[in-house]
């Protein structure tokens, strides 16, 4: 049991959940004090030990899966039919996966012999009655029969998930559900929008148990340790931008809203709390005349700290568009902290795109908008930010003053284009400061076309920005209270001769 | 840890006696909310409850209390809370009374010593909830509401309390718990806490219930509701809660339509049901629209 909470505990922190000694200590302590042959307690237990970020209990659930997939469940009734428990299902042969699921080990029996629609007809009585246990022996004989898991390719569950949901027809699924709780008015058979909504909600349960169960036939094949290394996926906030899965863009979506909230509370928070100016004589004298001319309570002056203008360049070319679209989405959806907020897209000519974001009434939208727009390609869609910076400086420099502070987003490969530095020169000449947000790892700067060395000597900072965690780390220096100019990071050309240096463990820190 | 035996009160021994017990009290918990219930009274350590508002974070305080006969003592966090509001005051009109009295009294005899031996008692001590709390002879449930309201400094003011069961008083000495109280923090998760109050205490998420346990729950709050009403109620929420929506519907939210539909004699939920009672589940124009568009096209 210790042995498998150090796996599970080792586990999370490789991922980036901090775990510190004093939760493993309370661990260990708690699983004196519970049931530790009742998985669900176990579970529980350690969850309220161990995680203390509502974001990180995904990444605990299903690293407790691995970890603890082979403990035995009891209290399930069809495990009683099943002979032998565990062990012998992972020593299957995994075929094409559409045997009849007569003679293969794993699921229940009863189950084996009724065909898909039968089996479409437990899972929806299953989903609607929340009956975990009759889903979870689903989830076995549908994986059994249409998952096709290969031991020797564990980094295939999500296309032996997706195959399996295919396979049963999980639209079907939710038509049934929706069915089932509404059959339309006056029985015409067609459900409202509303039981659709709902039976969506309910088939969600469907894909975590077969995932869940995908993942313990791996375990038992491969063994926990190897699973969790082969299936590893780190937090949400420190996937990378460049190169993201769609799988990740998805996951890093979902904890887009909570931070942009989070960000924005705090940062409304330090403007109210720095208010406090130099003191008011004239205010204090009045108010001490309540206390018979002893200044009591002072009163001090509220000085309305600048909020900065800002001008935002993406480059939305498809290498980087990710985290373009990322970064326009935070920023807009911090509207409030900034005097007034510009954004251009670009890829090789350049355009205002400020009324078309704010028309998306979800930023998750702003990407499709930008995409049917068609905004910022000119010739052949291919990044020139020479044309493009210019293009921004001779259109749109006269409208900088030193209240702006310019953002550029993007790798600065410009194809072999001319980089037109001048251009990026005008525009600082002209703003309050520039900071260049780059998507790359600082390694990969200024190799091959890149050309931000080059850029760095025209901005105040260049910033790298490959994750949720470095995103949002510079949007609240950007927005602190004073900080109208430089967010506190390392000039650019210290940054741009330095940066060899400073660049340790993969994983970035700029200093305050 | 402690010196005195681990006494658990037996409606907190195992999980499902505190499910049972909260069930008594009129709160439908989940395996998860009873199974960390069990475990905080088992370690004695204060529970963080987080999740979106409106899914019963302050209930579940009340509800223990209810259910273990213990008193509730509640802070309600705010933005500018301090020592002399959460902790404890010394009375001081109370103490210049008395030290008025003591120069008029006539003898003379008494020094300052005395004085301010006898006005730094507790006689003139305000006890404020935590300081309550620790003090207290019977058994209480310690409730500090909406802990992310409190600013980031007063934050460590609870980290004495939380981690040790005590209150350092200057001119007292070190005030300890008679018995450790079961403490609940709430959260909005407006902001992030400190790592510091995190790591003492075991953290609960209470996410929007299932739509079977939301029935169950809409049963328990609303008596007289039938079954199958409730049921529709339950599903309707859950489809709302799919939209993207500024402000989901919460529990609270679903109990509030669920009278209304008792109060207008409504039995069945259908689609124009639902528009018609969409402001009393939503609460801002805009979520309104949107979900009003989706359920009408």
């Amino acid at each position: 049991m210790l042995t498998a909470v150090e796996g599970l505990v080792a586990e999370l922190r490789q991922v980036g959940v901090p775990v510190p000694v004093s939760a493993v200590v309370d661990a260990a302590q708690a699983m004196t004090r519970i049931d530790v042959l009742d998985r669900g307690a176990v579970r529980v237990a350690l969850r309220a030990v161990l995680v203390k970020d509502a974001g990180h209990l995904t990444t605990f659930d299903t690293v407790f899966d691995t970890f603890f997939a082979l403990q035995g469940q009891p209290g399930e009734v069809e495990e009683a039919d099943r002979g032998p428990v565990g062990g012998d299902d992972g020593t299957e042969t995994y075929g094409d996966g559409h045997g009849d699921g007569g003679g293969r080990g794993g699921a229940p029996r009863g189950l084996q012999h009724l065909d898909d629609d039968a089996l479409r007809d437990l899972l929806v009585q299953s989903l609607r009655d929340e009956d975990a246990t009759l889903l979870r022996a689903l989830a076995r004989v549908l994986v059994d029969r249409h998952a096709a898991v290969n031991p020797a390719r564990p980094q295939d569950v999500g296309y032996n998930l997706y195959r399996a949901l295919r396979m049963i027809d999980s639209s079907e699924i939710v038509a049934r559900l929706a069915a089932a709780a509404d059959p339309g008015p006056g029985g015409e058979g067609v459900p409202s929008e509303v039981a659709v909504l709902a039976a969506e909600a309910r088939v969600q349960a469907l894909g975590l148990a077969l995932e869940t169960e995908i993942r313990r036939r791996l375990v038992v094949d491969r063994g926990a340790d190897d699973v969790a290394r082969t299936l590893r996926t780190p937090l949400p906030e420190n996937m990378a931008f460049l190169g993201a899965s769609a799988l990740h863009v998805a996951a890093m979506r979902s904890v887009l809203r909570p931070l942009a909230r989070s960000l924005a509370a705090r940062m409304a928070e330090q403007r109210r709390k720095h208010r406090r100016g130099a003191l008011d004589v004239r205010r204090t004298v009045r108010r001490a005349m309540s206390t018979g001319g002893v200044p009591v309570t002072p009163v001090f002056r509220r000085p309305h700290p600048a909020k900065p203008q800002l001008v935002v360049l993406a480059d939305i070319s498809g290498s980087v568009s990710t985290f373009a679209t990322f970064t326009l989405q935070l920023i807009h959806a911090l509207r409030s902290e900034f005097t007034s907020i510009r954004s251009f897209a670009f890829v090789d000519g350049i355009e205002e795109v400020t009324d078309l974001i704010d028309r998306a009434e979800d930023p998750t939208e702003i990407a499709r908008l930008l995409n049917e727009a068609g905004a910022g390609v000119w010739l052949d869609g291919r990044s020139d930010y020479g044309n493009a910076l210019s293009g921004f400086a001779e259109r749109w420099a006269s409208q900088l003053t030193r209240r702006t502070t310019v953002l550029v987003l993007g790798d600065a490969r410009g194809n072999g284009h001319d980089p037109q530095v001048d251009a990026l020169a005008t525009v600082r000449r002209s703003a309050g400061a520039v900071h260049w947000l780059n998507p790359e790892p600082r390694d990969s700067w200024n190799t091959g076309d890149s050309d931000i060395g080059r850029y760095a000597a025209h901005c105040d900072t260049v910033v790298e920005c490959r994750t949720l965690r470095d995103l949002r780390g510079f949007t609240e220096r950007l927005a602190a209270p004073g900080a109208v100019v430089a967010p506190g990071v390392q000039p650019a050309a210290e940054g741009v001769g330095q940066r060899r240096h400073d660049h340790g463990d993969g994983h970035h820190h700029h200093h305050h | 840890m402690s010196q005195t035996p681990v006494e658990t009160p037996p409606v907190l021994s195992s999980p499902e006696a505190v499910a049972d017990a909260l069930r008594a009290a009129g709160y439908l918990p989940d395996e998860t909310i009873a199974g960390t219930v069990h475990l905080a009274a088992a370690l004695e350590k204060p529970v963080l409850v987080e999740g979106p508002a409106g899914t019963g974070k302050t209930e579940l305080a009340k509800s223990i209390a209810l259910a273990t006969g213990a008193r509730l003592i509640r802070l309600q966090c705010y933005e500018g809370l301090d020592e002399a509001k959460a902790l404890y005051e010394w009375d001081y009109r109370k103490q210049l009374l008395r030290i008025q009295a003591g120069g008029t009294g006539g003898s003379g005899t008494e020094g300052w010593e005395d004085v301010e031996g006898d006005i730094f008692s507790e006689h003139y001590l305000l006890r404020r909830p935590l300081l309550e709390a620790i003090r207290a002879e019977d058994d209480v449930v310690l409730l500090i509401d909406e802990v992310d309201r409190l600013d980031v400094e007063t934050e460590a003011l609870l980290l004495e309390v939380l981690s040790d069961y005590q209150v350092s008083i200057p001119e007292l000495g070190t005030v300890t718990a008679r018995r450790r109280p079961l403490v609940f923090l709430t959260s909005n998760n407006s902001r992030e806490l400190s790592e510091a109050l995190k790591r003492r205490c075991l953290f609960l998420h209470v996410d929007y219930p299932s739509p079977q346990r939301e029935r169950e729950i809409v049963l328990a709050r609303v008596p007289g509701f039938s079954d199958k009403l409730a049921g529709q109620v339950a599903n309707s929420v859950a489809a709302l809660r799919q939209m993207d929506l500024k402000k989901r519907p919460s529990v609270s939210e679903t109990i509030d339509w669920a009278r209304t539909l008792q109060l207008l004699g409504v039995t069945e939920v259908d689609g124009d049901a639902l528009l018609r009672h969409l402001h009393v589940l939503l609460k801002h124009q805009s979520d309104i629209e949107t979900a009003r568009t989706r359920l009408t096209r």
